[in-house]
């Protein structure tokens, strides 16, 4: 790990940054400061403001009042341009890839080497080449950049700010997109060039990589700095409390459950994905009222295609589905809103919202043609407003007003809409896949908190999830699915991280 | 997302290319086929259609390219039909009162210019819906060309075609491609260069990533505003080049309406042609051999047939190809989205 290096100049500094928009301060009077060759952590929940930041540094935003330095020497950044000329980089959350170029064509885009009017992009390829040998990262210069794995755009990023002499990199949440193995390989990257003098801040929320790869961490928290610290001197619990302000829970606090009745029955049910092949085969399980089961699983075995098949909206090719002791007809999502069958969904985003519409709207998706949302054909507004500003105030969604479009709000905001929503009818069965997929701790805590409270108001829940974390604090009872079929059942009790992941990967015990 | 380095395979460089002109390429051969064998048994005729088949789609390519760069930039243009028709009556006018034909065809440039800059204007500064934009522009074109139309205004002659050398005295290729008019010859340059410009500069390379991820482009210092705006003139000159030929080069008189949809059917000449200058041209060619194939027909009058429906070939194909034959063409990814910086 490279310590700072006492009596050199500061690769950034951000002093007294403040950025205003309407309705919000972004940034309030924030203090940041890089030392060379540093990894440094910037970790905040969604919404804190560590994108602003960012983006004040990068150019993209113009701060309200404030100064950056480089290297000891204060310079003005007022767009991309004059912040690439003084050696920042910036690796987006969102890749800034064209994606039918080529992987050198994005590099050297804004910046091309040209022989008179001609690119010349065999000058370009052979410079790629070199940079990518010096600092270890694999690209290859004449590949369509489409065709590539998350991970390997990632690199591409990252030689593309090298390529423009970048000494200060920022990664935004860059381990969003990547499985573990990529992540790791990211860290091995980082480290190689912090080796080489690159400076690193690192945006992200998840404390366990901040821990392991930082060495310094900033964490802010509503538009300010709540402090800085190092990986010595801190734990997760620690960084946790700082991001959210108070002591946060990490693990879930719930009592021994207490299963009645069966409300929800499956019996040999099989189910096709859109191409025709089976994903879901002769599956049988039940889940009981106070209980909540989960189903554990590596993505793509099926639990998509299981959970479309029980809210209605795919039609199961056999098999039965038994709400409270009653069949239930296939593939008619209002028959089970109408018994009970709460949903939220995997993609909230593209299932769970109408992004366009308010808040106020979404809320009432599945109520608006009844009383009192609407009388006859009318819809009536001031009941579903009213709904509305109780519903924001109960499950505190934080949002300018009830009539901003969903599509604005945060990761975190936009899925306590949805849960808002789902929890607030005549509840008997909750169907979640992947309720905290890219959520904030703040958030997740939130969501865990109201599923643990609606399985003891004796309603049955089904946890559909990828994280064996969640799964092993939240559920009761776990069934484990692997290429379309339940391999097994087990109390969680009895369940481990190793044997869970054993059955997961198809092996049996 | 599996391994770290995932190779996927390469289309080698002949398919790719294939991929990208096989319309021009299969328009261009088979042309050239059937012309060999029908050279054979009437060269006179066959000579002159062929001609007549680089003449017609003049308009058509010209129209296209002007599509294409607004397109590769992320502006759709519906307004080449206005664009064309309304250069076309500009430059007739100059002609036919102060009696100058370069001046009239530089007029016309500058009208297409000038209405390019406005849907520039409408759709990149006012973030207009762009269709609505380009209709506003036919919309204004069939209005003021229609209101300052006269009748029986003529012109002291129109551009005549210019013989290459000797070059122009070779059987069958010598009248097709060395003796042409001058706008004629000048397409077939633009083609080429818009070819190299959109493929092989920075200026392309950034047009076309400003219409596939102008964010991305922002994010390296590229000015997207100014990139639109810019192809969208160069767009503009292309359309009013194009509408100054049909008045100065190909009729040498200004009729209502006689645009007649071929600014419609040169953005389909461009989704043809996918995108690309060469294949645009290719479409051209394909959708001028029937114009000049069926003015043929109706001169032959052997057959029977009411000429309404020869007249009907270009516009019948142009469905036949875009319903059936484009394939997996794919637009620009940002094309037809106004961009607003954050």
């Amino acid at each position: 790990m490279s310590g700072p290096l006492t009596g050199e100049p500061l690769a950034l500094e951000a002093r007294n940054i403040t950025k205003r928009f309407p309705g919000v301060l972004a940034n309030d009077s924030v203090d940041f400061a890089l030392e060379k060759g540093e990894i440094h952590a910037l970790l905040g929940e969604n919404g804190a403001g560590k994108s602003t930041l960012m983006n004040v540094i990068y150019g993209l935003y113009s701060p309200d009042e404030g100064q950056i330095c480089v290297d000891g020497k204060e310079v003005a950044i007022r767009d991309p341009n004059d912040a690439i000329a003084h050696g920042i980089g910036m690796v987006h959350q969102h890749f800034m890839l064209v994606p039918v170029f080529t992987v050198a064509e994005n590099i050297v885009l804004g910046s091309e080497i040209t022989r008179g009017p001609t690119l010349d992009m065999r000058q370009a390829e052979r410079q790629i080449r070199r940079l990518s040998e010096e600092f270890g990262l694999q690209v290859d210069p004449q590949a369509v950049v489409e065709d590539l794995a998350v991970g390997e755009q990632q690199r591409v990023e990252i030689v593309k700010a090298l390529y423009r002499d970048a000494r200060i990199l920022v990664l935004d949440e860059p381990t969003a997109v990547l499985t573990p193995q990529e992540a790791d390989d990211l860290f091995r990257i980082m480290r190689q060039l912090t080796d080489r003098g690159v400076s690193i801040i690192f945006i992200t929320h998840k404390l366990k990589e901040v821990l392991a790869v930082a060495d310094h961490i900033t964490v802010m928290r509503r538009g300010r700095v709540v402090g800085t610290t190092t990986p010595e001197e801190t734990d997760e619990q620690g960084l946790a409390s700082m991001m959210v302000g108070r002591d946060v829970v990490l693990e879930v606090d719930k009592s021994p459950a207490q299963p009645q009745q069966i409300v929800l029955e499956v019996q040999n049910l099989s189910v096709q994905d859109e191409r025709g092949v089976v994903a879901v085969r002769d599956v049988s399980f039940e889940v009981r009222a106070g209980e909540i089961l989960g189903i554990a699983g590596v993505q793509g075995n099926g639990q998509t295609e299981l959970v479309e098949a029980l809210t209605g909206l795919r039609a199961p090719q056999s098999g039965r589905i038994l709400l409270d002791g009653r069949e239930v007809p296939f593939h008619n999502p209002r028959y089970l809103i109408e018994h009970g069958v709460a949903h939220i969904p995997e993609d909230r985003q593209k299932h769970g919202l109408v992004l366009p519409y308010s808040i106020a709207d979404n809320l009432v998706l599945s109520t608006y043609y009844r009383e009192p949302f609407s009388r006859g054909v009318q819809r009536r507004q001031r009941p579903i407003n009213a709904r509305a500003g109780a519903l924001i105030e109960e499950f505190d969604v934080r949002a300018p007003g009830a009539f901003t479009p969903a599509g604005n709000l945060s990761g975190g905001n936009q899925q306590k809409v949805i849960v808002a929503r789902e929890l607030s009818r005549r509840l008997r069965l909750l169907v979640a896949n992947q309720p905290t997929r890219g959520l904030d701790v703040g958030s997740i805590e939130f969501i865990h908190r109201r599923m643990v409270q609606v399985r003891d108001e004796q309603i049955a829940v089904l946890l559909v999830s990828a994280e064996l974390d969640e799964i092993l604090s939240l559920a009761d009872r776990i069934v484990v699915m692997y290429h379309g079929r339940i391999v097994a059942t087990l109390a969680t009790a009895q369940a481990t991280r190793d044997k869970l992941g054993l059955l997961m990967a198809g092996s049996g015990l | 997302m599996e391994g770290t380095i995932v190779h996927t395979p390469r289309p080698s460089s002949i398919s790719r290319f294939l991929r990208n002109y096989g319309v021009a390429v299969a328009v261009v051969l088979l042309i050239l086929i059937g012309s060999g064998i029908s050279y054979s048994i009437t060269p006179l005729r066959t000579t002159a259609v062929l001609a007549a088949t680089l003449r017609a789609s003049t308009p058509l390519a010209l129209g296209a390219l002007c599509g294409l760069y607004g397109e590769r930039s992320g502006v759709i243009n519906i307004g080449i039909e206005g664009q064309m028709l309304l250069s076309a009556f500009t430059a007739f006018l100059i002609n036919a009162y102060v009696g100058n034909l370069l001046l009239g065809v530089l007029v016309g440039v500058l009208t297409g210019a000038v209405m390019g800059l406005f849907l520039a204007f409408m759709s990149v500064t006012l973030r207009m819906d762009q269709i609505i934009g380009g209709t506003v522009l036919n919309i204004l074109a069939f209005g003021l060309t229609g209101y300052f139309y006269q009748q029986g205004l003529t012109t002291p002659g129109k551009l005549q075609p210019i013989p290459l050398g000797p070059l122009a005295d070779l059987p069958l290729v010598g009248q097709v491609l060395f003796n042409n008019p001058p706008i004629t010859y000048l397409t077939l340059l633009l083609v080429a260069l818009s070819q190299y410009v959109l493929f092989f500069t920075r200026w392309g390379l950034r047009t076309r990533a400003v219409g596939e991820h102008p964010r991305a482009a922002d994010t390296v210092g590229i000015n997207v505003y100014f990139m639109r705006y810019a192809n969208v003139i160069i767009g503009g000159c292309l359309a009013g080049l194009a509408g100054a030929y049909l008045t100065l080069e190909q009729v040498g008189s200004f009729e209502r309406m006689m645009t007649n949809g071929r600014g419609f059917l040169a953005l389909a000449m461009m989704i043809f042609g996918k995108w690309n200058p060469l294949g645009a041209w290719g479409a051209s060619l394909l959708i001028g051999f029937t114009y000049a194939f069926q003015t043929r027909l109706q001169f032959m009058g052997t057959i029977e047939i009411p000429p309404q429906f020869f007249g009907m070939l270009p516009y019948l194909l142009t469905i036949i190809v875009l319903a059936g034959f484009v394939g997996r063409a794919r637009p620009p990814a940002a094309d037809g989205v106004p961009y607003e910086k954050e």
